[in-house]
């Protein structure tokens, strides 16, 4: 609507404007001959005046008594016609003046037109002028819409909005202000000056730069022909790659690859004597392919195409011969290989090994003896008071260690049970190793007589022998252990007794012990036959096994006897024999529960807790109404009860109330009271932003404290909204802050700015 | 030989210099820390107590002029000047940072009813009750001069207000009609009016530069465009408008101090309503000042106190006030946003921090994460009612506390007569008006 009057009177004003300039030389030309019938216009006048005597209120027009500029458009004035003024009169005359033909064409145009409307009041005008300002102004600031929305919406806004970058002045501005003052910069200076050295950023002395500048032609040439050379080979480089790519053939392939694999070796044996640490490098290279080969299943048979090579390996004897292949090289690959130091020569491989299997109990002992172990002592020291049947508390492990006792029930300090703790552990980690190996046993062994060129490999290959005799001597033992008659054995022979008893100067008590220790022997010295070897071990093995664990049982029964309520020895779980274990920790927590019930044998929880509930569910439940009245249409006094079909009518049974929530939770109780001391703390109603209640306890639920959260993230949840630097003044946001174009136009008032309008502005004012 | 041991790596737990912090190795297993809720309701509890404990906001009293501060003016470019035009004619330069009066002028006979200073802040205009325009230099006369004027011009009427141009040399005055001047002349370049009123006070957009707010007596605020050296838009309320300021930070957002107690921040292009109306006030509202940051106003009342509003929120967050302090008439927020000054009518000035709980000073970096952290808690937990009623607690004078009293038993009033109006005639023949439509008149085009 308003738009629409707008319009309007726009097009009013519009109008108006365009014939603004018309009338100008119209009544110029009018005035002309108006000044011919003077006398005319007098007698007319007189007529007038005569005739507005009559008493009618005739419309007085203005009289024009000269020409000049200042002439209204709205009051031309027709007298001196009698008559309303026709277009056609004024047009009379210059119809014969041939000169006048764009006035008559201009005439003529404004015939067709209808008549002007009124133009508008100034109020209405300023008004229209008004709406389109705002307008204009509106649609101005409406750029500021997206910026103003960000801001708003932004996590974090850091004031001052605009960028001070630190003023970095390069190096010459603040040389050329800089002057050498002590007799040292001069001295540096001199000498840089003397020798023409750069001062300044080109870093190239003059001579540098005129021989850069100065590349003869045929340097220029040979360097030309030069890269071209360099690139023709690159290309014919590159073409050979491709098409030895492209080839198809796997045997080819295969050749290639083992060609690869042997020189890659070689060069391996080579940088071993050469440059030892780049093999040490090259060494972790290939552990690394081992687990890589380990994580993978690529050569573990359970491809498709070793399962189909397993159907036909029962009849093809070639299928089989690949089967094997690819788990020895599985096998091979998945070896750990061992860096053999380099003083060790011939044996180095036997005695890496016997330095890997011999346990940590060498090296803790040693520590032991060397400086009082807090730890040990502490240890031992408790493990004697504990122990009812010991011996000798004063005695010290180091005095000990050669009383090698065959006697059962006897003392171990904590320590060495810790140790052998450890020792069972490394054991059976080897174990599984062994077993893994075990499988692809004689594929290994083929290739070690294949491969007794790597001398590396070998080294494995030795040790894994020796874990799967072990696995072997282990085997039989556990066979012969329920046959085996109890038989007290002497120990192991003395000339391998005793490197054991200079390598430990400590107790070796219990049988379990020496049979391992004899076992770590009979690795060490692996030069003995071993057919010998595997009848010491069958023979010692199986005799001191089953009568270990019953002296353990008997010395656990002791302890257990006689300080009841003490912390279990860690002993307990050392022990390396599962089954007597699992006997022992059932008997323990046997013990343990009495333990606990002895304790508590005063009070019974459980019954206090189901009493709790009974009550609480009883006060919970809505209690009935009595409404009689004794005495109330009856007699009434001491001793005398209402009747009970009175107290029927007048009992009002409390409705059932809905079924408690902990009603099918025997072991729980659920208050269905509302707490007024938490509701202080508790949000009732659904704070503004939130629309949903699982919002609000998400945002509540996420903590953002730095106890719960990395410290980069709990920078990030703590960002204040706002930061601003202390001391800076903060300027109002500006176009060019935001990426805009700020106004290149003066805020001058225009009329300001084009002097031309400020006048007819000004006479306009005046004139209102 | 391998042995075994338990071993760390140094470089997981020794400092490479002494200055750096321990290195605590952190599980962040949740299980190890359970009631994370609990806890850091607990830690939102304590930072909310501590923030009122620590609510200390009053900084320093500027006393030396000898009748109540009429107008205040920050130094563009330095923090630490601020000027006050005080009811006997005389400007004073204060620092702050020494908190004493470093110039005295004695510039008008009569009020001092305006003060701004050029945006380059090497000069200042005042303007007062004598009907001049005077244009001072920033710094004081040589040793023996006599501190005089700049430029002095005379007009024909009282100017009320004035304000000067952010880039360029041109100022505005108020008083009859809104005057836009040429520094260099004494006859102003455009005079803008829109009917016959005295303007109270006329203040340019600090963003789009051309555009000028002014508020009138008739109860009216009105836009000009200066380019066009026209009126663009004209909003009557219910009462008069005793100021306005734009929002440095959104072009078209400007808050009317009213004198019915009331603020309103106006979006320019849609007058008809206003974006937010401000209620705390318990007498008229005398001044307003943005946050340069844009994000709240402080406001100086009548009402012998001060408040400070964020821009998007109907209620106060914050209200001063001292025993001393009387009617506050002229009021500022520096342009670091760290502080706001008052001008009252016991003739002080009054320093304020703008956070009442803030710690002055360089914070160290762990400072600074436990301010942030608990600031963030304070948020999180800020719907919780006894956090809530901690957090909202003020001591307020005794008057303005029994007027808040009253002024709400009356409002509860009329709403309740104007539901029952609703309730007990014809549906639809009493219309609801929403609070924000109620106060304004008229927009006039």
């Amino acid at each position: 609507m308003t738009a629409n009057r707008l319009a309007e009177s726009l097009l009013a004003l519009s109008q108006q404007e365009e014939l603004a300039d018309l009338p100008k030389d119209y009544l110029l030309s009018e005035s002309e001959d108006e000044g011919d019938n003077d006398g005319e216009r007098k007698h007319q006048k007189l007529l007038e005046a005569i005739s507005s005597l009559d008493g009618k209120n005739r419309r007085k027009l203005a009289e024009r008594s000269e020409a000049s500029l200042k002439v209204s458009e709205f009051s031309v004035s027709s007298e001196g016609s009698g008559e309303k003024l026709v277009l056609a009169d004024l047009l009379e005359p210059v119809k014969t003046s041939s000169s006048l033909a764009t006035v008559k064409k201009q005439l003529s145009r404004v015939k067709s037109k209808k008549t002007v409307e009124l133009p508008l009041n100034k109020e209405e005008i300023e008004r229209i002028h008004r709406e389109v300002a705002f307008n204009k102004t509106a649609q101005v600031l409406s750029k500021w819409d997206p910026v103003v929305l960000k801001n708003r919406q932004a996590e974090q806004l850091v004031f001052p909005l605009e960028k001070e970058e630190p003023a970095i002045a390069p190096i010459e501005h603040v040389l050329s202000g800089w002057k050498a003052r002590t007799p040292l910069e001069q001295e540096i200076f001199n000498l840089l000056h003397k020798n023409k050295q750069p001062v300044t950023d080109p870093l190239l002395t003059p001579v540098e730069k005129a021989s850069l500048r100065a590349m003869s032609l045929e340097e220029a040439k040979m360097r030309r022909a030069e890269l071209q050379r360099a690139r023709a080979l690159q290309s014919y480089y590159e073409a050979k790659a491709r098409r030895e790519k492209k080839i198809k053939s796997k045997k080819y392939h295969k050749v290639v690859k083992k060609g690869k694999a042997k020189k890659a070796l070689k060069e391996f044996e080579q940088l071993q004597k050469v440059n030892p640490t780049v093999a040490l490098e090259e060494m972790e290279k290939i552990e690394n392919a081992r687990m890589m080969e380990r994580m993978s299943l690529k050569h573990q048979n359970s491809g498709k195409w070793a399962k189909s090579k397993a159907i036909m390996a029962k009849y093809d004897l070639e299928a089989r011969q690949a089967m094997q292949e690819q788990l020895s090289k599985n096998k091979e690959l998945t070896q750990k290989l061992q860096v053999a130091s380099e003083s060790e020569e011939e044996e180095g491989g036997t005695e890496d090994v016997e330095e890997l299997l011999v346990p940590d109990v060498v090296n803790e002992v040693q520590m032991n003896a060397d400086g009082p172990n807090p730890w040990m002592l502490r240890s031992c020291t408790s493990d004697t008071k504990e122990a009812a049947t010991q011996e000798d508390p004063e005695q010290l492990p180091e005095l000990a260690a050669h009383e090698v006792s065959a006697s059962g029930a006897e003392e171990r300090p904590v320590a060495e049970e810790e140790i052998l703790l450890r020792e069972f552990e490394e054991r059976q980690s080897l174990r599984k190793r062994s077993e893994l190996n075990q499988d692809a046993e004689p594929a290994s062994s083929q290739e070690t007589k294949d491969s007794s060129s790597q001398e590396v490999l070998s080294e494995l290959r030795a040790l894994s022998q020796k874990l799967k005799e072990k696995h072997q001597s282990r085997k039989q033992k556990a066979s012969s252990e329920g046959t085996v008659p109890q038989v007290q054995r002497e120990e192991p022979a003395p000339e391998e007794e005793e490197p054991l008893l200079l390598q430990r100067p400590e107790r070796v008590q219990t049988l379990e012990e020496l049979e391992e220790l004899g076992k770590e022997d009979c690795f060490q010295n692996k030069e003995l036959p071993r057919p010998l070897l595997e009848g010491q071990q069958s023979e010692r093995t199986p005799n001191n096994r089953p009568d270990a664990p019953k002296e353990k049982k008997e010395k656990e029964q002791l302890i257990n006897l006689q300080n009841f309520l003490t912390t279990q020895s860690p002993s307990v779980r050392s022990l390396a024999v599962p089954t007597i274990i699992e006997e022992l920790e059932d008997e323990e927590e046997r013990n343990h529960r009495q333990m606990i019930k002895e304790a508590f044998a005063g009070d019974d929880v459980i019954r206090d807790f189901l009493k709790e509930k009974r009550e609480a569910v009883e006060a919970s439940k809505p209690k009935d109404v009595d409404l009689t009245l004794p005495g109330w249409g009856e007699w009434g006094g001491v001793g005398l009860k209402p009747s009970a079909k009175k107290r029927r009518q007048f009992l009002i049974k409390a409705p059932e109330g809905p079924p408690r929530k902990d009603k099918n939770l025997p072991n729980v109780i659920i208050n269905e009271k509302r707490n007024i001391h938490a509701a202080a703390h508790q949000v009732q109603v659904l704070p503004f932003p939130f629309t949903h209640h699982w919002q609000f306890e998400r945002t509540i639920q996420t903590p953002i404290g730095s106890t719960w959260n990395t410290q980069r993230a709990f920078q990030k949840l703590t960002t204040p909204k706002v930061v601003t630097k202390p001391g800076h003044i903060i300027k109002p946001i500006k176009a060019e802050d935001v990426g805009y174009q700020s106004s290149s136009r003066s805020d001058l008032p225009v009329i300001q700015r084009n002097p031309k309008r400020i006048t007819t502005r000004h006479n306009k004012e005046e004139k209102l | 030989m391998k042995v075994k041991m338990l071993s760390r790596n140094p470089d997981n737990y020794v400092r490479e210099t002494k200055l750096d912090l321990q290195r605590v190795p952190r599980n962040y297993d949740p299980a190890l820390h359970p009631f994370e809720v609990p806890r850091e309701y607990v830690r939102a509890l304590n930072a909310t107590k501590l923030e009122r404990v620590f609510a200390k906001p009053f900084l320093a009293s500027l006393d030396g002029h000898r009748d109540g501060v009429n107008c205040l003016a920050k130094h563009p470019e330095n923090l630490a000047t601020v000027l006050s035009g005080a009811c006997d004619g005389e400007v004073r330069i204060w620092n702050l940072t020494q908190r004493n009066c470093i110039r005295t002028i004695q510039a008008h006979e009569g009020f001092v009813r305006g003060i701004c200073t050029r945006f380059c802040g090497t000069s200042f205009f005042t303007v007062g009750d004598d009907k001049t325009v005077k244009q001072w230099k920033m710094d004081g006369p040589g040793y023996g001069d006599e501190e005089e004027p700049l430029h002095t011009i005379l007009g024909k009427t009282v100017y009320t207000g004035i304000d000067h141009h952010w880039k360029e040399a041109v100022f505005a005055t108020c008083g009859q009609q809104v005057d836009i001047w040429d520094e260099q002349r004494t006859n102003p370049i455009c005079s803008m009016t829109w009917g016959f009123d005295s303007i109270s006070s006329v203040k340019f957009n600090p963003i789009e530069t051309f555009l000028l707010g002014s508020c009138a007596s008739d109860r009216n605020i009105v836009l000009y465009d200066m380019r066009q050296a026209t009126p663009l838009k004209k909003v009557i309320l219910d009462m008069r408008t005793n100021t306005i300021c734009w929002n440095p930070m959104e072009a078209f957002i400007f808050t009317a101090a009213n004198e019915d107690y009331n603020l309103y921040t106006f979006d320019m292009r849609a007058l008809d309503t206003p974006v937010m109306v401000h209620m705390d006030h318990v007498s008229a509202v005398l001044d307003v000042d943005y946050s340069p940051t844009g994000k709240e106003f402080v406001s100086a009342s009548f009402d012998k106190s001060i408040r400070i509003f964020p821009v998007d929120k109907s209620r106060s967050r914050e209200v001063y006030h001292t025993k001393r302090m009387q009617h506050v008439i002229c009021v500022k927020w520096t342009s670091d946003s760290k502080y706001i000054m008052c001008g009252s009518d016991e003739m002080n000035i009054r320093l304020w921090k703008a956070n009442a709980s803030e710690k002055l000073g360089v914070l160290t970096s762990r400072e600074k994460a436990a301010k942030d952290y608990n600031q963030k808690l304070k948020e999180k937990f800020q719907h919780y009612p006894h956090i809530k009623r901690i957090a909202r607690h003020r001591h307020l004078p005794k008057s303005i506390y029994s007027q808040i009293q009253e002024q709400r038993i009356m409002k509860e009033a009329r709403r309740r007569k104007e539901v029952n109006r609703i309730k007990h005639s014809k549906p639809g023949s009493v219309p609801i008006v929403s609070e924000k439509k109620k106060h304004v008149v008229a927009v006039v085009k």
